[in-house]
């Protein structure tokens, strides 16, 4: 009863409780090598028939160490590894990084610095949900959004290459700012990208919402209850679409989000479904915020004016003994937040993300722990499949939007 | 940038005639609310907050390594509610061979997984868990890996000309005091009054890694 | 396809030169081997073995702007079995690590690994007690392919540097 391409099925077995009058049970290994669960997660299903009667998600298949890496680099290099937590969001992630390591020492960054910020954190926001559509998409063999949503995400990418040089992994934000201005031609290109994105999602919306089938692999399936999504520790679209108006940019506004208008999609009905609008609708959201930020981009400096934590400019270094003692303590050494603790709830695509950063005045920190969205979302799988079929298991993954590197760190 | 989330002072207050207050160590610092409290305190505070707080949702469950401060571990649990800014940070400190807690998953089930990943890394023991067992680590490994005796096994790296380096002596670990100054002020209610709060400029003792207390110069090789 | 033919011996002075040049400009001739290599350098199929942030630049070189297919690898196969190349895409964990071998050891011969990334070649940025460092630790590595991650182009050019060492029938010792 194996499907082709269940992968490494290291422990399939036929479990049948000896001498009882009940259904056989068939216990089935789903990974980690398994096209439908989005990386390296090992399910190990209890089947009943078709009926899966207990989903247990095993996971560390990609634990990585980057917490305990983290402890042994400074705060610079860190970026480096915060980058590839949440490999689908990392602007979005260093973003939640670098407002806890602010929030440490004391220093918000400048206003050009913040837009730019929250303007590259939404683009991320896009692409990462376009990411989720052409997997999702995929999934289900609607292999045609997924080139549609892969073309739309290269634009994406194209414009972060065009601004930190990689199209993954940018290591673009820095302590108090961001590391290099906008160059020339982003703004239009990136207006470029915004003025298409509406089209091309009513395109997706054409493709998908009047689909008889997409339809009924989505609705009704996966369901979450809002009681079930909150006990769990569930957040972003995962808790959006059973009805929790929770998202962080609202709530706890951090790094400027307060600037901005924009509305956070609800959903009631809990399902697969849902969770697609939502986040149909959260790419609109987050073109209306790049959008504002563009129209309203300040001038000024893109990283903070404090010689301790930020490079002083290279014009300054042929002038002033000083400018080159604090280029060289940075570079060597890395900045010291004052002893402490800090935690700031930044919203990203796949929900609230965290770092709970301990520093003890070093030039590194004593703790960086990631509050992981995917984790726990990951817990509310069992919630969503159990007594549903095996085949929604593809579905109910794929609308949870996982990432493993983020669930493993 | 330090933003008030609505009820913040009260919240504390409001927590106050619920818990046995005498056995907590409050404190506000940067918008934030926090409260240490005794091992035996634990549930009857996490209750309270979920009950007369209305905090229903644990959003994170962690943990760090003290050492060489005593208690050695601390467990951090952030609550929060549904749907509002309302946050609650209770930490809880710990000590012995294994470290045990009595288990928050009987009143938050978001507590499962990350229990396992607090006994995997710190090799806490949570009493009463459905199933604790190691979560990200594979089943058979020995050894706790976030605790900081737990070394980063680092391989050395050659370099023509030049010892063998770990990436992490690259650029070593500098302690506060060695004349670097820190970057920015220092925020109310991180002195040393505050008890769960790092012992500042002590070198940890970080795996097999020894601290160096380099004096600041532009002297940066190191051989 | 043309057999190699023996041609006429004629009559006269000019003893197989010309017919011979003639031969090889309008007669296809070649060995088996070198046709079984074309055949299999020209439809590599990958097997689905994303781990990290390397898969995504994989998905996106199997996406249209950058189109693996062109280059032969139509498909990515779900099932080891049906497939020739495993592309190692991300960081690979101890836990994962009987993994990886296990889906190599199912796939059938003649196959090939790419190590894609610097995670996957020697551990990349993590030299740490959790990922291996580097996955020829665990498989035999035919291409490295360096970038963190790599471009879907990078990708790309490795894929054709194995179909020129497949084509030229380059195996190695297992």
């Amino acid at each position: 009863m194996t499907p082709s391409g269940a992968g490494s099925g290291l422990t399939p077995s036929a479990a049948a409780a000896p001498g009882s009058a009940g259904p056989e049970v068939l216990t089935l290994n789903v990974g980690p090598q398994h096209p439908g669960t989005h990386g390296v997660l090992r399910v190990v299903v209890e089947l009943e028939g078709e009926i899966i009667r207990r989903a247990t998600p095993e996971i560390g298949y990609l634990h990585t160490g980057i917490e305990k890496q983290m402890e042994a680099r400074t705060y610079l290099q860190n970026v480096t590894l915060v980058d590839r937590i949440e490999y689908l969001a990392s602007y979005n992630e260093e973003m939640a990084f670098y407002q806890a390591v602010e929030r440490l020492l004391g220093v918000e960054p400048p206003p050009r610095a913040r837009a730019i910020r929250i303007l590259m954190c939404e683009l991320n926001r896009i692409g990462s949900h376009l990411m989720y559509l052409a997997a999702g998409t995929l999934d289900l063999n609607v292999s045609s959004v997924f080139m549609y949503a892969m073309t739309d995400r290269e634009k994406y990418l194209d414009l972060s290459e065009m601004l930190s040089g990689q199209r993954m992994m940018p290591g673009y934000f820095r302590p108090g700012g961001v590391a290099m201005d906008l160059p020339e031609g982003f703004v239009e290109a990136a207006r470029a990208f915004l003025e298409e994105l509406p089209r091309r999602l009513d395109e997706y919306e054409r493709l998908l919402d009047d689909n008889l089938i997409w339809r009924e692999r989505l609705e009704g399936i996966a369901p979450l209850s809002r009681e079930d999504a909150i006990a769990l520790g569930a957040t972003g679209p995962v808790l959006r679409g059973s009805g929790v108006a929770h998202d962080c940019r609202t709530l706890l506004p951090y790094g400027g989000y307060d600037e901005y208008r924009f509305d956070v999609p609800v959903r009631t009905e809990g399902d697969a479904y849902a969770r697609y609008l939502v986040r149909m609708e959260e790419m609109r959201q987050s073109r209306r915020i790049a959008l504002q930020v563009l129209d309203r981009l300040p001038d000024g400096p893109i990283i903070v004016n404090d010689r301790k934590i930020a490079l002083p400019p290279r014009a300054e270094l042929a002038r002033s003994m000083e400018a080159v003692i604090h280029q060289f303590k940075l570079v060597s050494e890395g900045l010291h937040p004052p002893a402490g603790d800090s935690y700031v709830a930044t919203e990203s695509p796949r929900g609230e993300k965290g770092y709970f950063i301990v520093s003890d005045g070093s030039n590194r920190p004593v703790r960086a722990h990631v509050r992981a969205p995917s984790f726990y979302n990951l817990q509310a799988l069992p919630a969503m499949v159990e007594g549903h079929l095996l085949s929604d298991l593809v579905v109910a993954i794929a609308s949870i939007d996982i990432v493993l590197g983020d669930v493993d760190r | 940038m330090d933003h008030q989330a609505p009820n913040q002072e009260s919240l504390l207050d409001r927590l106050r005639p619920h818990i046995p207050w005498g056995l907590t160590t409050p404190r506000e610092e940067r918008g934030r609310s926090i409260i240490l409290v005794t091992a035996g305190a634990l549930l009857d505070v996490l209750r309270a907050s979920r009950d007369h707080l209305g905090l229903d949702m644990l959003l994170d469950l962690t943990a760090w390594d003290r050492m060489p401060a005593l208690p050695r571990f601390e467990v951090v649990y952030l609550l929060g509610r549904a749907g509002a800014a309302d946050r609650l940070t209770v930490k809880a400190q710990v000590d012995g061979e294994p470290p045990r807690l009595p288990t928050a998953t009987g009143l938050y089930r978001a507590a499962v997984f990350p229990e396992r990943e607090v006994y995997d890394m710190f090799g806490l023991v949570f009493d009463g868990h459905p199933d604790l067992r190691r979560i990200l680590m594979p089943d058979d490994w020995e050894g706790h890996p976030l605790r900081r005796d737990f070394s980063l096994f680092e391989e050395p790296v050659e370099f023509h000309g030049h010892a063998p380096k770990v990436p992490s002596e690259i650029i070593p670990y500098f302690p506060t005091g060695s004349g670097s100054g820190s970057g920015g002020a220092a925020p109310p209610g991180t002195g040393s009054d505050a008890g769960d709060l790092p012992p500042s400029g002590e070198a940890p003792g970080w795996g097999r890694q020894p601290p160096v207390d380099r004096p600041s110069g532009p002297d940066t090789e190191r051989k | 396809m043309g057999v190699s033919a023996e041609p006429p011996v004629p009559a006269g002075p000019d003893r197989g030169g010309v017919l011979d040049r003639e031969v090889e400009r309008n007669v296809l001739t070649t060995t088996v081997e070198r046709l079984l290599n074309w055949a299999r350098a020209s439809s590599v199929w990958p097997v689905q073995f994303g781990l990290a942030c390397c898969a995504i630049e994989m998905i996106s070189s199997a996406a249209s702007r950058f189109d693996i297919a062109r280059y032969g690898s139509e498909l990515f196969r779900a099932s080891p079995r049906q497939a020739d190349l495993m592309i190692v895409a991300g960081r690979v964990s101890q836990k994962m690590a009987p993994v990886v071998r296990h889906i190599y050891d199912q796939m059938l011969e003649p196959k090939w690994v790419i190590a894609m990334g610097d995670c996957a070649s020697t551990g990349g940025l993590y030299n740490n007690y959790a990922v291996v460092q580097g996955v020829d630790k665990v498989v035999p590595v035919d291409i490295y392919v360096a970038g963190c991650p790599p471009r879907p182009e990078a990708l790309l050019h490795g894929l054709g540097v194995l179909q020129d060492l497949i084509a030229r029938g380059a195996t190695r010792r297992r």
